[in-house]
């Protein structure tokens, strides 16, 4: 067994962007390896999209069937296992999308294996790949080792690989027809919606002050208005603030709310998960207030104050006033 | 319809992560534990089910003794029975998404129900697969993120979560593996009538299967890299924001 075989993730929207970040792991995990790349598009009808993938240097199979066109995971499993059995590679990447959350491990379940999944980069050990992953809510990362044969599979979080397009000719393309019968998948999924309209567009906002749950209390959240107000900012909230009806679902920021790229993200009480982060780390200045030296929010803020936000916040406000008065 | 839910008792939130002197695993004497909170919304959520469409709710978790107290937590809420997998050493830290699927598919055989549900990852290890791989190892159909569910003759229609606000609707045939997504809807609160009907409620103790090794070794345990260069500012709350200010102001020049 050789070879890399990089699933990508092409919907009826278009590429997931972190298709190429995960080609991109998977072409370096190939120069480290010295292993081959293949890359896989599994589509209802992959065409141009499967051109394009192919600039990237990397044979490309197009593995089309209508089944493919509503996401079922039944469907993407059917396509796959005989294509894997078949190329027989060393490792199977995928990009950590929330599809791929949802049938990459039953699909390695069908070889006996686990995902390693969520990855954040790897490094060559006495001459193997060791795998890194957030553990205990970023506090922690772990260094994972495969103890199984070939077919291992590995999917690469938001932001674990830059998806750059390297240079070079572009590669072929085969497409095939993938074997899936319809009558076995058991999914009956519907096409996707939005709920009602946003009420407030975050991602055009200069400047954000966001909650997370060191926030405490629902009432407490008029101390982050207030803060708000004295910026000229908006309120944005991490998920459980918004989970918990503190907030309406249109003010969380992230992988299932919205993303931003505001001169100004203001996180009050927020640990900085990566699905919290993946929707706010292209801001301008990130300024992090939080108790815990250790919270990985620190990891990607311009300004850090380790401290209470009960403290910190009030004499922001008074801060801020002050220097209006001044100025 | 009856519904097995599994819940993991893991670290809270709030602790610091010490690690133990041979640096393999964080020091666990001195922690508490609690439900991890996506099994917290798999469990309102099949508490709902058994109100609007009768049944019985049987909470399933793995772990050494001490998971106990998580079962009788999801008794206090409604749960009507509660099932231990004692699971010690490796198996009990809960990092292989396939030691923890061969766990609780030893209650679902026993159980057979039509529904399992679990949250959709955990806040300990993350790994956010137990749900789907158990699926897979029972040859049930399954759906993760799920947001509602909506009971329907020998089937469910869920509700998904896709990313950027979006979502899809999705028909499932009985039995099926369901991993839940938070915010569901409003967790409940044990009562103190529920507290004590707990201690009267029965937990089975299950002896672990032998081990299904998924193959993930842990090679070793690191803090956290900074990438970005944090200023740190430094003083009482008063100085902090001072500094702050000056600094969007004549540094960051976003004020
Ligand atoms: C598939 C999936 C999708 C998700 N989508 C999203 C999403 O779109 N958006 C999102 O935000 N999350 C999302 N999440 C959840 C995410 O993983 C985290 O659970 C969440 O972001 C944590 O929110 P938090 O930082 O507010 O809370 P916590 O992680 O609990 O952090 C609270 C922080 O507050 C600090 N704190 C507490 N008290 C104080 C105080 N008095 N002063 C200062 N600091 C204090 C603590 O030190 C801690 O760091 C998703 C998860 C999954 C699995």
């Amino acid at each position: 067994m050789s070879g890399i075989l990089a699933i990508l993730e092409r919907g009826a929207g278009g590429w997931h962007r972190m298709s190429f970040e995960a080609l991109a792991g998977a072409l370096e995990l190939g120069r480290a390896t010295g292993e081959p790349v293949t890359v896989c598009v599994p589509a209802a009808d992959a065409g141009a999209a499967a051109a394009e993938a192919a600039a990237w240097g990397a044979a490309v199979i197009a593995l089309e069937h209508e089944a493919l066109s509503l996401y079922a995971a039944d469907a993407w499993i059917a396509a796959l296992e005989p294509l894997i059995r078949e190329l027989g590679p060393a490792w199977v990447v995928l990009p950590h999308t929330y599809q791929t959350r949802d049938f990459a491990p039953a699909l390695a379940a069908r070889f006996g294996r686990v995902l390693m999944g969520d990855c954040t980069g790897f490094a060559i050990e006495e001459g193997r790949p060791v795998f890194e992953r957030q553990l205990f809510q970023g506090k922690l990362i772990g260094r994972f080792l495969f103890e199984t044969e070939a077919p291992n599979f590995v999917s690469f979080q938001a932001g674990a690989f830059r998806a750059a397009r390297p240079a070079g000719a572009a590669a072929p393309v085969t497409v095939r027809r993938a074997e899936i019968e319809p009558a076995r998948i058991r999914q009956r999924p519907e096409p996707p919606f939005r709920e009602a309209v946003q009420a407030v567009d975050l991602a055009s906002v200069e400047r954000i002050v966001a909650v997370g749950r060191g926030i405490g209390d629902e009432g407490n959240l008029e101390l982050a208005r207030e803060l708000a107000a004295a910026l000229n900012a908006e309120l944005a909230a991490s998920r459980p603030i918004c989970d918990n009806g503190w907030l309406p679902m249109d003010r969380q920021v992230g992988s299932s709310g919205q993303t931003v790229a505001p001169k100004l993200y203001l996180a009050l009480g927020i640990s900085g998960a990566i699905q919290h982060v993946v929707g706010m780390k292209g801001s301008g200045c990130i300024v992090a207030v939080n108790r815990d030296p250790q919270a990985p929010i620190f990891e990607i803020a311009d300004y850090g104050i380790v401290g209470d936000l009960f403290e910190v916040t009030p004499a922001l406000i008074e801060e801020l006033r002050r220097s209006k008065e001044t100025a | 319809m009856k519904i097995v839910v599994a819940v993991k008792q893991v670290p809270a939130r709030d602790v610091q992560a010490e690690l133990v002197p041979s640096g393999d695993w964080i020091d666990e004497s001195g922690l508490s534990f609690e439900m991890n909170e996506p099994d917290a919304y798999a469990l309102e959520a099949a508490l709902r089910l058994r109100e609007s469409a009768g049944g019985e709710v049987v909470a399933v978790s793995a772990g050494p003794e001490r998971v106990q107290s998580v079962l009788r937590e999801a008794l206090a809420k409604g749960a009507d029975r509660a099932i231990h997998l004692a699971a010690d050493g490796d198996a009990a830290r809960g990092l292989d998404p396939a030691v923890n699927a061969a766990l609780l598919e030893r209650a679902v055989r026993e159980e057979q129900p039509e529904l399992v549900l679990t949250g959709l990852q955990s806040d300990d290890t993350g790994s956010g697969q137990t749900g789907v791989v158990l699926a897979a190892r029972l040859g049930w159909p399954h759906a993760t993120l799920v947001m509602a569910i909506e009971p329907g003759q020998g089937e469910v229609r869920v509700k998904r979560e896709l990313e950027g606000g979006w979502y899809q609707h999705m028909r499932l045939p009985l039995p099926a593996v369901l991993t839940i997504q938070s915010g569901i809807s409003r967790l409940r609160y044990a009562t103190l009538m529920g507290i004590k009907r707990a201690r009267t409620k029965e937990i089975r103790r299950l002896e672990a299967p032998p081990e299904a090794a998924g193959g993930l070794r842990l090679a070793g345990l690191a803090l956290p890299r900074r990438s970005r260069q944090t200023q740190f500012l430094e003083g009482p709350p008063a100085e902090q924001a001072a500094q702050l200010v000056e600094k969007l102001r004549f540094e960051a020049r976003v004020l």
